[in-house]
């Protein structure tokens, strides 16, 4: 299964990831995202490329 | 194999092309782009790279070895001319012309040119060029004038504020920001320049500028001298349709496209970005936006309706952006400016300002709002508004969340 990756020093708090994939990103009190899933299954793949994207600082990524 | 060319190598472009290839087309996919760089992105240009913080690998949208895994083929240095709809052709400046069979157009937005023009030592702020020849100057001593407090325009202050430079913004409004957040939280905003030493010259326009580099002067019409080693101007950008005016496609302040992002009466042209005046269904109303964010969502957008052309979605988000000014991370949700009302939760004062402004009109919804130093508020807020939550309920949630641990 695609694994999910998330850089915490590079994420700025911008928050475009939530918007797009809510149920694989929040964010913490702090400003900070918070991944809420380590994997998600293929089928889920291209929303959540496109919500990792939307980040404009590169901060997420979906591996394989 | 349908071929989908795609005109214009900034964000837009650029997500367009990886999000055809995610939503699962194989066609023979083109992307063109008038600048021989390969694709980079805007907003540090402003900020980070125009600080010397970041370089030019660290903005870079799309290499050349990630275009060769997409599959994508690049044609850049290559301006767009002349787009022949009904022969499905694209004509670059170079002679050559592109057959398509879908065009994605994402030439984009220039920054209005100067109208005080001069020999040298005055910048505008668009593409990496612009970004690297102020770079350059600032790296010289003497003060500099920045004409536009917008956003652009409080960024690059902001920028040569750090560097040690002597800054002063000038604007014909008495609260620029004000167009976007309302005046009195506009004066917030003014505030933030002064506490830095960054002295405002607002309500006063520009009369002229004459001299060069290193030794020009900038007069208001008020009659103020303001000598400046560098000037930047900062007073908007105009989308780059001119090559369109003989396509036939409707052009009026960018081109006019339907609710899933396609040309009016054209449906084989898709427009993002912020070339795109298109029709948000939220709203009822055409639109041209010039943010980061609504570029990397109509290219999904487009890109989903490309590949899947039974399934079509609409383009229909909630605005988003945001700034980076001296210590405030400014992010702005929804429409304040259409807003009559305003709740401020938190505090946009001092050093260690934390704050959100929550904006309602006459219907009692949330709005808009406005943070400073709060993303937890603004993904807070940004549901809220998709949600359509009432004005009072929105107050209370952002105002029950848990103080920061440290300041952001």
């Amino acid at each position: 299964m695609p694994r999910l990756t998330a850089d915490h020093e590079a994420c700025q708090g911008y928050g475009n990831c939530i918007t797009g994939a809510p149920d694989v990103y929040d964010i913490d009190d702090d400003g900070v995202v918070v991944l809420l899933k380590d994997e998600i299954p293929d089928s889920d793949r291209a929303r959540v490329e496109e919500a990792a994207r939307s980040c404009p600082v590169s901060a997420l990524a979906v591996e394989d | 194999m349908p071929t989908v060319v795609v005109v214009g190598s900034s964000v837009a472009g650029v997500r367009t092309v990886q999000a055809l290839r995610s939503a699962g087309s194989t066609d023979r996919v083109v992307l063109v782009g008038e600048e021989s760089e390969l694709p980079y992105d805007k907003p540090p240009l402003s900020k980070q790279f125009l600080a010397g913080s970041w370089d030019t690998e660290k903005i870079r949208l799309l290499t050349a070895e990630q275009a060769t895994e997409l599959d994508v083929e690049l044609r850049l240095g290559a301006a767009a001319e002349r787009l022949d709809v009904a022969g499905r052709q694209l004509h670059l400046a170079d002679g050559s012309a592109l057959d398509f069979d879908v065009v994605v157009l994402a030439t984009g937005a220039a920054a209005r040119p100067s109208p005080w023009p001069v020999g040298s030592g005055v910048h505008v702020v668009r593409t990496l060029a612009d970004a690297r020849a102020l770079r350059a100057d600032l790296a010289d001593d003497g003060p500099v004038v920045v004409v536009g407090g917008g956003f652009i325009g409080a960024e690059v202050a902001a920028t040569a504020h750090a560097l040690g430079r002597t800054v002063t913004v000038v604007d014909p409004l008495p609260t620029p920001i004000g167009r976007v957040v309302g005046d009195e939280v506009g004066e917030h905003f003014t505030a933030l320049h002064h506490r830095h030493g960054v002295r405002t010259c607002f309500g006063t326009g520009v009369e002229s500028i004459s001299g060069a580099v290193g030794d020009l002067t900038v007069t208001l019409t008020d009659g103020t001298s303001l000598p400046a080693a560098t000037v930047v101007v900062g007073i908007g950008a105009v989308p780059n349709d001119g090559w369109l005016a003989t396509s036939g496609l409707l052009v009026e302040n960018g081109v006019t496209c339907d609710q899933h992002c396609r040309a009016v009466d054209s449906p084989d042209v898709y427009v993002v970005g912020d070339l795109a005046r298109w029709y948000h269904p939220g709203h009822e109303e055409h639109l041209r936006v010039e943010h980061w964010t609504n570029a990397v969502d109509s290219a999904v957008v487009a890109a989903h309706n490309i590949a899947h052309p039974d399934d079509l979605r609409a383009h229909a988000p909630v605005e988003y952006v945001w700034s980076d000014q001296y210590d405030w991370r400014i992010q702005i949700v929804g429409r304040p400016a259409r807003a009559t009302r305003h709740e401020l939760v938190g505090s946009l004062d001092g050093d260690t300002a934390r704050g959100a402004v929550l904006y309602t009109d006459d219907g009692g919804r949330l709005r808009g709002a406005v943070t400073v130093n709060w993303p937890k508020a603004l993904v807070t807020c940004r549901r809220l508004v998709s949600a359509g939550a009432g004005f009072a309920d929105a107050v209370a949630q952002v105002g029950a969340l848990p103080p920061a641990r440290a300041a952001a």
